[in-house]
Parts: C-alpha cells; sequence; structure tokens
C-alpha cells in the first residue's frame, strides 16, 4: 500500500477489496481510505492508539481498550479486513467470530470464565461489585448448560448467539 | 482499566460542569436494545451494540468533522480551465499579494504614527487617548481586511456601547476578531499567542482592552473568569466580545458554548459570522498552519466573503441555567449562519473526554443487568 499520503490506485483498491471479502464496495473503501489518511495525522501509514482515542466518540466507550488492541497498527489494508464485520455484506459467522475475538484476547480459540468476567468488568465499571459479576455470570452459565470451569470455543458462541439477530453494520459516508 | 495513556491529559472534572447531558445529543441509544425479560447468556455475550458503537466511531465522527479543512473542489481540471487557473493563479501572487501588501504596509505605517505619539503624549487625558486608539484600531482592522479584499456584509443593528452586556460569536479563525473589530473597537478575551501576534497583542490590543486566557492552566478559569465580571461592569470599556466555542472550528459545524459568558449577569448579544467557501477556506486550523501562513493564504486569494449579523440580544430567563441560556444562544446563531450543532467541548481537541460519560454507558448497562436479573 505505501506511504498513506499517495493516492490509492485502483489496484490497490482491488488489493483491499480481495483482502476483505468483498466486504465493502470500491467507493466505501475510497471513503475509508479518506478516514485512515484523517486519523493517520502523522502520516506513518498506521494509525496509533493516541490517534484513535483522541476521537472523544471511540474514546468513550467502555470496550475501546480492547477494540484499541486489535486495530492498534493495523496498515489501511488490515484496516479495512478489521472492519468488515461491520460491513452490509457480513455473515452472521463472521460477526460472532469478532465477538469471540474481543473476548479472547490471548487468542488461543478459548473463551474462559475470566475473560468473560473482563469484558463484563468493563462494561459494568464500578457499578456492580466484583462478587456480584461472578454471581451473575455463573448463574446465566449454568442455565444455559455450562460450568465455571467451562472453556466455550467458537462453536459454542454460535450456538448462544445464533439465534438474536446480531445487529452490527456500519455505514461508510460516501461523499 | 486505566484510559489515560498518551500524552493528552484527562479533563478536569470542573470542564464536564459546564456540559449538558450528551446522551441527549448521540444517536446511540442504551447499551442493551429494548432489555426486557430474563437475563440469559447471550445478554451478556451480545455485546454487538457497543461494538458498533466503536466500530461507527472510527469510521466516521461528528467531532473530527468540526475541524475538517474545506478547500473548494479543485476546477482547473481540463485543458481548457487549467490555463485560466495558471493566470489566475499569477496574477494573484504577482499582481494582487503585492498590492495587498502595499496597502498593508501603507496602513501600518499610518497606524504606528498615529498611534505611538497618541499613547504616549497623552498619557495623562485618558478619555480621549482612549477614544482615539479605539478609532486607530478600527482603522488598522479596516486595512487588514483590505489586504484580503474582505467584503463584509453587516446584517442588524451596530453594537452600542452599555455596560453590562457582552457580545458572542462562533469562532472560525482569529480574522474573525478583526472582521467584527473593524466596526466596532471591542474589547476581547484571547489566548495568548507566541511570536509576531503575541508583540500585537500585548501592545495594541491591550489598549482596545484585552484578558488573556491560558488554555493548560486549570485554576486560570477562576482568574478569567473574575476579570470578565470585572470588565463587564464598568462603563466606559469596551464592550466584550467572547468566542464561547474556546477553539476554531470550520464554519460548518458548532461545539458546545463555555458557559463563562452566559453567567456575567449581562445581556448577550450573539453575532453570527458565515464565511462563504467559494472563495476562499477561512477556516484556521491551528494544527496545520501557523497564522503566518494562513494570512498569506487569506492574501493570495480573490477575496474573503462574509456575512455578519449582529442578533437580537438575549437575556437569562427566569428558571434557566448558564448551560441552557449558552445552549439556547449557540441554537440562535447555528441557526443563523447555517451550522450544525454538535455535542462536543472543543477543548477535546487538547484533552481526552472525562471518564464520566463512559461511566454513564456503564452505569445504565449495569442497572439493566441487575435488573433483568430479578426478572423470573
Amino acid at each position: 500500500m505505501g506511504n498513506s499520503s499517495s493516492m490509492l490506485t485502483q489496484y490497490d483498491i482491488e488489493e483491499v477489496q480481495q483482502h476483505c471479502n468483498n466486504a465493502f464496495s470500491q467507493q466505501e473503501i475510497v471513503s475509508l481510505y479518506k478516514r485512515f489518511c484523517q486519523l493517520d495525522r502523522n502520516g506513518g501509514g498506521f494509525v496509533s492508539a493516541e490517534e484513535f482515542l483522541s476521537v472523544p466518540e471511540f474514546a468513550v466507550n467502555p470496550l475501546s481498550q480492547r477494540v484499541l488492541r486489535m486495530v492498534d497498527g493495523l496498515n489501511f489494508k488490515e484496516f479495512v479486513a478489521f472492519l468488515s464485520a461491520f460491513g452490509p455484506r457480513a455473515t452472521l459467522q463472521q460477526k460472532i467470530e469478532f465477538i469471540f475475538k474481543v473476548y479472547d484476547s490471548d487468542g488461543n480459540g478459548k473463551v474462559t470464565f475470566n475473560d468473560m468476567l473482563d469484558v463484563l468488568h468493563d462494561l459494568t465499571g464500578q457499578f456492580i461489585s466484583e462478587k456480584q459479576r461472578k454471581q451473575v455470570l455463573t448463574q446465566v452459565l449454568e442455565e444455559a448448560g455450562y460450568t465455571k470451569e467451562s472453556l466455550l470455543v467458537l462453536s459454542d458462541f454460535v450456538k448462544i448467539l445464533g439465534s438474536s439477530g446480531l445487529k452490527m453494520e456500519v455505514e461508510v459516508p460516501v461523499d | 482499566m486505566s484510559t489515560n495513556q498518551g500524552k493528552l491529559k484527562p479533563s478536569s472534572s470542573e470542564l464536564d460542569l459546564d456540559r449538558p447531558n450528551i446522551e441527549d445529543y448521540l444517536p446511540s441509544g442504551a447499551s442493551i436494545q429494548e432489555p426486557h425479560g430474563k437475563l440469559r447468556l447471550s445478554d451478556l455475550l451480545d455485546i454487538s451494540p457497543i461494538l458498533t458503537e466503536a466500530a461507527g466511531a472510527i469510521v466516521d465522527d461528528s467531532f473530527t468533522r468540526c475541524f475538517k479543512s474545506n478547500s473548494p473542489e479543485p476546477w482547473n481540471w481540463n485543458v481548457y480551465l487549467f490555463p485560466l487557473w495558471c493566470f489566475g493563479v499569477v496574477f494573484r501572487y504577482l499582481i494582487l499579494f503585492p498590492a495587498r501588501a502595499i496597502v498593508l504596509t501603507i496602513g501600518w505605517i499610518i497606524f504606528l504614527s498615529c498611534f505611538i505619539p497618541v499613547h504616549f503624549l497623552l498619557k495623562g487625558n485618558d478619555a480621549l487617548r482612549k477614544k482615539l486608539e479605539r478609532v486607530l484600531v478600527e482603522l488598522i482592522c479596516s486595512f487588514f481586511v483590505a489586504s484580503w479584499t474582505g467584503v463584509v456584509k453587516y446584517h442588524g443593528p451596530r453594537p452600542s456601547m452599555r455596560p453590562k452586556q457582552v457580545f458572542v460569536a462562533n469562532h472560525t479563525s482569529m480574522i474573525d476578531f478583526i472582521i467584527l473589530e473593524q466596526m466596532t473597537a471591542f474589547a476581547v478575551i484571547m489566548q495568548k499567542h507566541p511570536g509576531w501576534v503575541g508583540l500585537l497583542q500585548s501592545t495594541i490590543l491591550e489598549s482596545v482592552g484585552c484578558i488573556w486566557f491560558n488554555r493548560s492552566e486549570a485554576k486560570d478559569r477562576e482568574i478569567v473568569a473574575k476579570k470578565l465580571r470585572e470588565h463587564s461592569q464598568g462603563a466606559d470599556n469596551n464592550p466584550l466580545l467572547i468566542f464561547p466555542e474556546g477553539t476554531c472550528v470550520n464554519n460548518q459545524y458548532s461545539v458546545m458554548f463555555k458557559k463563562g459568558a452566559f453567567e456575567l449577569g449581562c445581556t448577550v448579544c450573539p453575532i453570527a459570522i458565515k464565511y462563504n467557501k467559494i472563495f476562499v477556506d477561512a477556516f484556521w486550523n491551528s494544527r496545520k498552519q501557523s497564522f503566518t501562513m494562513h494570512l498569506l493564504q487569506l492574501m493570495t486569494s480573490w477575496a474573503v466573503v462574509c456575512d455578519v449579523w449582529y442578533l437580537e440580544p438575549q437575556n437569562l430567563r427566569p428558571g434557566e441555567t448558564a448551560i441552557e441560556f449558552a445552549e439556547r444562544v449557540r441554537d440562535i446563531i447555528s441557526v443563523r449562519a447555517g451550522l450544525r450543532k454538535v455535542p462536543w467541548d472543543g477543548y477535546l481537541k487538547y484533552s481526552r473526554p472525562s471518564p464520566k460519560h463512559r461511566e454513564r454507558k456503564q452505569q445504565s448497562f449495569a442497572e439493566s443487568v441487575l435488573r433483568r436479573l430479578e426478572e423470573k
């Protein structure tokens, strides 16, 4: 992709489109590129954590740190691939995979009780005590047929989330 | 979980008291959609709404849009237009620019040769000195405006000098001040700048009465508030001009007004300024350009065309808080100047949002979880 300040050629656009499995149209990729360059203020070819956090709407999000870990330092091609779970043509499988990756912070393919507890902590902050969080999580896990010691894999997530309508779409503004 | 990484500091809690509820503005709803019914594992694991908000902010956000420069569409793209554009460039840089520079220099010579004697020789006779200095400042501002071929249309009654009134305006560039100053010598509250601008500020602007602030000083706010109050009460001080946004915005949007100007117990007279983008983008993107470069850019453009509306003076309504008053006036100005309102504090350019916003989201999620746990 080269220097982020250069213009995108048709080849570049097609390469990016292929890399993200056609999740976005060519026009959307051009818009995303403009946005990427806007965020990448120092022109390093990637957007740093600092630059992401300078967007106030992002910084106030409870899961910003987790998302940041996944998106920090990506080049444009990887950036678009990252966003493909939020594209209009993303499948339910892709969305669930993305959610799984957010939980599975060490990337070993297994989500533990503590992983889920950590995310719940991010979502609820100081407004639920640690004890209560453990209680709530244990209770819903057991009702769903798992235990505290269960290690959830992707297929478990597919089973649990597959029936709820996951609305995870982001609109890319096209001039 | 620490969020304070990097050089930006979290904003002090004082700034938070300035803001009305952001949740009223932001399009996103509560973190759980339609929460009812017993809590199940899928409800806890389904973080899709929050992730969507995060991704949405990555893809587009209203805050960044406020500070995007709007360069006009390049129109020199074909064989016929390109030579015309080249001719235009030559004309602007080699004919217009020198002519304007000469006009400006003449203006400065006239100004300084009158101002310096008046300032030093009339030290005893304050009233006359002030009056002359006021006229001279209006003069040099007119010269500045002429040096950009400024075409300014003023609408509405000219500001009068009365005690207990302040003027507020939307802010696009430091030239806002010059454009308004050529009509009426305002006293202004400004960030102290370095370099030649700072020199001008401390010498000439002192004569019309200026108040300095320093964004990075936390205690500064109280000192400045006190100075504002003192100035506005004085009968023969120049009317005070305040830019409540606190930072330059790109003339398409307006960020939240700081309440400082609205709690002085004075009448607030709104002024709306709208620049015509076709001629030049007057937005001073202080991150991208120094003020000198900005001025040079203006002096090599065809013209600076803008409209200034002096709007109806507003008073604090009974039962209205300062923040509500500020928002009401922001509304009046934004409607007149065709600006879109965003719920962000301009100072977020320099600091991170306070944890309060995130905590509000966390709190509403936590409450809904606990509530649904009770349901059987």
